[in-house]
């Protein structure tokens, strides 16, 4: 589970790049961002916005076509992130 | 029975080579190379043994496109390109009961798949679609404006990309496969080129229909970066070492016909040739290696869909397609007004046309920028025995 806060703000992200063709608000946590038209070159643009909007760096291990599957699947990896730069 | 490669070696030297010259002459398909291919059972190697084939691993592929491409370059391209559908059928389609039957139909009947995947419309970009997969009950139509499907006139079946249903998105794709008696094809272009002529890569208008059971389970996406696209690039590069191994071996033939006209000295052309070769090897471990690389990522997920390995197979085809050229030019160098000829043992002119082909086919400036969007989010740098 993702928090609300942090699902807009991914969405937030998905909606500035213009990384899918439809509204990211209207998707729900699990939807499928492939299935929506989410493409791999799209994803690398996804990936540089959310290490804008929340300073840290995906290493290359998360640089799989799952990381971005969906709103949940990128907070995991987001939340993730996050935790391991506040320990270190 | 001998093994697989020790066949297509036989039919390279005794079949396709025979007809090389008539199938480059004439654009057309190589009728006798395929004959002799089916007879010995090549085309369904991949095939895993529980179901008919030999379980060919890719390396074997790549072993046998490099043997035919020694030979007759177009020959090797159409194995190639059928390898590439068989290897897409047998790794995502075991869970589906159609594709296990037509697993075994490859096998027993030796059957020739074709590749409808560009498309009129969406300017050269596989990885999206116009046309749908329009379902009806347990039926589905499809109709395709194929700007090019090789070999089509002469396959027993194609696999086509098109969009998952007329709803949804250009990039969210499945890949259906159409046996002859499925779908017709109407001619739309034809295949007049400087090389690679006997691959007869026209383009039709594809109008198809069969079960819905056809459509390969995965969605494209996963089976073009798990499968295809790292398949397409060792065994095209395969094809295309084999055509560059062939330019120098002619090179080599006619430095050692130098040296025995004057014994006690070196022929001018012998260092150019050393200089060769090193390329060539330099060719050749590349595609080894990334060979090795695939079938170790072969077994995880995780690993054929990491942006990393991506790249590592975009650089194959890249490098490979470059060094193809540079290694023939360099034997055109050493055979000089002899490679130049089309005609006699030291012509290398029809290995330079056929090898061209190799930056254009999936163009080398497009894998490029793909490579430089990958680039942007790509971190670490592998370690190098990793």
């Amino acid at each position: 589970m993702i928090t609300s806060a942090l699902g807009q703000q991914i969405r937030a992200v998905l909606n500035e790049g213009g990384t899918l063709p439809v509204d990211a608000t209207t998707l729900g946590d699990s939807d499928d961002l492939y299935a929506v038209g989410l493409t791999s070159h799209a994803t690398v643009n996804l990936m540089l916005g959310l290490e804008e909007r929340f300073d840290v760096e995906f290493p290359d291990r998360l640089l799989r076509r799952r990381t971005f599957e969906s709103v949940a699947a990128i907070g995991a990896a987001v939340t993730e992130l996050l935790a391991s730069k506040k320990a270190a | 029975m001998t093994s697989p490669l020790a066949r297509a070696r036989h039919i390279g030297s005794e079949v396709a080579a025979r007809h090389a010259e008539s199938v480059d002459r004439d654009a057309r398909f190589p009728h006798e190379a395929f004959g002799a291919l089916k007879e010995a059972r090549l085309l369904g190697v991949m095939v895993p043994r529980a179901h008919g084939g030999d379980g060919a691993s890719i390396a074997d592929v790549v072993a046998i496109c490099h043997a035919l491409g020694q030979h007759c370059a177009s020959t090797a391209m159409i194995y190639a390109m059928h390898q590439i559908q068989v290897a897409c059928v047998v790794r995502h389609g075991e869970g589906s009961a159609w594709h296990r039957g037509l697993m075994e139909r490859l096998a027993s009947e030796q059957l020739l798949l074709a590749s409808a995947t560009t498309e009129a419309g969406v300017g050269g970009d596989v990885r999206s679609s116009v046309c749908a997969i329009e379902r009806s009950g347990a039926r589905f139509t499809l109709q395709k404006n194929a700007s090019v499907i090789s070999y089509g006139a002469d396959a027993d079946g194609i696999l086509a990309t098109a969009r998952r249903a007329p709803d949804a998105p250009a990039s969210d794709q499945s890949i259906v496969v159409v046996l002859k008696g499925d779908y017709t094809l109407e001619r739309t272009s034809g295949w007049d080129t400087m090389g690679m002529r006997g691959t007869c890569s026209e383009g039709f208008v594809l109008r198809a229909t069969g079960d819905i059971a056809q459509v390969l389970p995965a969605p494209y996406a996963e089976i073009s970066a798990q499968t295809m696209l790292p398949t397409t690039h060792l065994t095209w590069a395969g094809v295309w070492l084999g055509i560059a191994s062939d330019a120098v071996a002619r090179a080599r033939a006619f430095i050692r016909a130098e040296a025995r006209r004057k014994p006690g000295t070196t022929p001018s052309g012998a260092v150019r040739l050393a200089e060769t070769v090193n390329l060539l090897q330099l060719m050749r471990a590349n595609i080894v290696a990334a060979t090795h690389d695939y079938q170790r990522a072969m077994d995880s997920v995780e690993a054929l869909t990491a942006l990393a390995f991506a790249v590592a197979m975009n650089n194959v085809k890249i490098g490979s397609s470059q060094m193809a050229t540079q290694v023939i030019n360099h034997a055109l160098l050493v055979c000089g007004l002899a490679g130049y000829r089309n005609d006699g043992p030291y012509s290398v002119t029809r290995h330079l046309r056929d090898a061209h082909s190799a930056a254009v086919m999936i163009n080398n400036d497009r894998i490029l920028a793909n490579s430089a969007g990958l680039l942007l989010a790509l971190k670490d740098e592998p370690e190098i025995f990793a």
